[in-house]
């Protein structure tokens, strides 16, 4: 009998009886500040929030927090690329030396700062992770309460099959207990709200 | 070595064992703050308890869904009865693209099937990726925690550990530059890995994806960047529906270290172009615990940790204690059923306060099972068990009377029910003189709850 078989069989001899399946509330919440509520979280989860001033260029604006970003990679038509093409890059280890990441977020989750990154807008699937800093820019109508809302969005899945909900910049309490920014995934999120 | 023999070396260092238990306590008033603030809390956690009894009942119809949408989605899905058969499935893997330097993130099953020491054997290089498990892996150790792998280590002791593999300056001992060292080291090892292998926390049957969650960055980075990516999981983390993850999702950070979520939650779903991923459904014991009526309720956790930050046992004697993969309560009720006398021991490294199972979000009864283990154990005195081996299994708990002010319901009716040999015996291992542990009359939880609006203070 393959392995397969065995487990499966195992399992329909030991299984407990049939227990339902339950359906699972939204827990909507009215009383909430959605923006307020995004950006006290992303604080706490060692991100940052910047108000876009819509007299300001985009790229102006990241240029002014980064100045010292020598390459830039982004996906928002407003922010451009530096230093570095997209079509001159055929293997995604060569993103080793990436500054900065400019990303399109999809939605945000205001109960835990969680920004959705959709797997079909990456070019790379590896970009937020690789670069040293990261910048998402996210429309802030596109704000949901918690992740029960997060998931009713996410009916239809990226085509490509990769997404990924980011939260503040990568950290680590590895040693001792003591908390420390930039692990091993991007130093800093700074998220642009739109 | 017994728990409570372990555990009476671990102790002799004293003011080590009081950081470690303030440090856990510390992360349990984290999770504290943060579940206090999720109005349905409790709501959530009878969901979650839902979901995963309904899981058990169609385990099966689960997993060939999982399977089958898997396979569409261009994965290749392998079944391993044993560990013996997880390792062989990975090493052919790896032999098929003759991959020679693997990257790891956070696994508990390839701890358990004992992976690394294999593939090291077979000419493989392991890089473990989560900093704490690299810690551990450079110090030939295994992870104390499952969550916290080097919980067990103070800073000194890893800037040796860096100085010497990692070439770091003599004496360092901040953590930031630390991290900076092992965050360049294992760049490197990202950037040259053949294959990277990852754990999974949740598989979801009606989409055949998994979702992997990290706060550093590395399952990512290897499973991205390397051309294989392999998922190793047990049978038990199938979920049915993707918005179940939001009841998960909303629980699991939370619980374990008092974050809102982690920083990364990564959907896989179909492998990079040009990449191939596998995963590797394992079973390894887990369908023999499906079958034991008091004991399958174990397979719902999560690997959260909260009941090893909560338990006065585990936070005094340290996870080396336990010599189960998995050490705390939950270690503690998985572990019987592995190798009943091997693990005698575990089951009785618990005052019973029942404070595990306050905690899980997935509301195993831990503490009944701990009970209903040390029954069985017991009763097999006669037949597996010499009445000496229980006496020392035991012995941690009874040679630390003072834990005793934590017993809940349950072990105070244990303390009054021991069988006669234990209470009027001549072994007397918890040392000479030492009278039986009286059982307070009102348990811990019961002194906890009654005051905990009083003070906010540890107790
Ligand atoms: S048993 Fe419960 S509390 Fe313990 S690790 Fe598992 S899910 Fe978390």
């Amino acid at each position: 009998m393959s392995s397969r078989a065995l487990i499966l069989e195992r399992i329909k001899h030991r299984k407990p009886t049939i227990c339902s399946l339950p359906t699972i509330p939204l827990f909507e919440r009215t009383d909430i500040d959605l923006n307020t509520h995004f950006k006290e979280m992303l604080q706490f989860a060692g991100g940052q929030t910047v108000d876009f001033p819509v007299s300001d260029g985009m790229s102006d604006l990241i240029n002014g927090i980064f100045p010292e970003a020598n390459k830039i990679l982004s996906n928002i038509e407003s922010v451009k690329s530096k230093n570095v093409d997209f079509k001159s890059i055929s293997d995604a280890h060569q993103l080793y030396d990436i500054d900065l990441v400019v990303l399109k977020g999809e939605f945000g989750v205001a109960e835990n700062a969680a920004i959705w990154i959709s797997g079909d807008t990456l070019f790379s699937r590896v970009l937020p992770f690789i670069t040293q800093h990261l910048v998402i820019v996210l429309d802030k109508k596109q704000l949901v309460w918690n992740m029960h809302q997060a998931y009713q969005n996410l009916n239809i899945f990226p085509e490509n099959g990769f997404g990924v909900f980011i939260s503040g910049p990568s950290k680590t309490a590895d040693i001792e207990q003591s908390l420390v920014i930039g692990a091993h995934g991007s130093k800093s999120l700074t998220v642009v709200l739109i | 070595m017994t728990h409570s023999e372990k555990a009476t070396r671990y102790i002799k260092d004293e003011a080590r064992v009081d950081w470690h238990d303030k440090a856990l306590w510390f992360v349990r008033q984290k999770r504290d703050i943060q579940t206090k603030k999720v109005p349905e809390w409790e709501t959530l956690r009878e969901l979650a308890s839902q979901i995963k009894a309904n899981v058990l009942s169609e385990l099966d119809t689960y997993l060939t869904q999982f399977e089958e949408n898997a396979i569409k989605n261009g994965v290749t899905v392998h079944w391993a009865k044993d560990a013996q058969e997880h390792n062989d499935i990975i090493l052919r893997i790896l032999n098929g693209k003759n991959a020679k330097k693997l990257v790891k993130s956070k696994s508990m099953l390839t701890e358990e099937c004992h992976l690394n020491s294999f593939l090291e054997k077979n000419g493989i290089e392991v890089v473990d990726t989560d900093l704490g498990e690299r810690i551990v892996q450079l110090r030939h150790e295994t992870p104390s925690h499952i969550v916290l792998p080097a919980i067990h280590l103070k800073k000194e002791d890893v800037g040796e550990t860096f100085h010497t593999h990692l070439g770091s300056e003599k004496g360092a001992k901040d953590p930031q530059y630390l991290t900076g060292v092992a965050r360049e080291h294992l760049r490197e090892k990202f950037l040259s890995a053949d294959a990277a292998l990852t754990g999974v926390n949740f598989a979801i049957a009606e989409t055949g994806g998994i979702t992997v969650c990290t706060n550093e960055g590395n399952a990512d980075l290897g499973a991205h960047l390397a051309p294989v990516h392999i998922a190793s999981m047990g049978i038990e983390k199938i979920i049915p529906r993707q918005s179940d993850l939001g009841v998960f999702l909303r629980m699991l950070a939370r619980n374990a270290t008092g974050q809102a979520i982690t920083t990364y939650s990564s959907h896989f779903l179909k492998p990079n172009n040009g990449q191939e991923m596998h995963f590797v459904i394992v079973d390894n014991g887990r369908t023999e615990q499906l079958g034991r009526v008091d004991f399958r309720k174990s397979l719902y956790c999560i690997r959260c940790g909260a009941c090893l930050n909560t338990c006065p046992v585990y936070r005094r004697s340290g996870g080396h204690s336990y010599s189960f993969t998995i050490p705390g309560p939950i270690g503690s009720i998985l572990s019987p059923g592995v190798d009943l006398k091997k693990y005698a021991s575990m089951a009785f490294a618990s005052t019973l306060c029942g404070s595990c199972s306050d905690v899980c979000p997935v509301k195993i009864d831990i503490h009944h099972q701990l009970y209903k283990w040390r029954q069985i154990i017991v009763n097999e005195s006669n037949s597996s068990f010499s009445k000496k081996q229980i006496m020392k299994a035991m012995g941690f708990l009874f040679s630390h009377p003072g834990l005793y002010r934590f017993a809940g319901k349950t072990g105070r009716k244990l303390v009054s029910s021991l069988p006669g040999f234990v209470l009027y015996n001549g072994l007397n291992t918890w040392g000479n003189g030492r009278e039986l542990p009286q059982p307070p009359a009102q348990s811990f939880r019961e002194w906890y709850l009654e005051n905990k609006h009083k003070t906010g203070n540890k107790l």
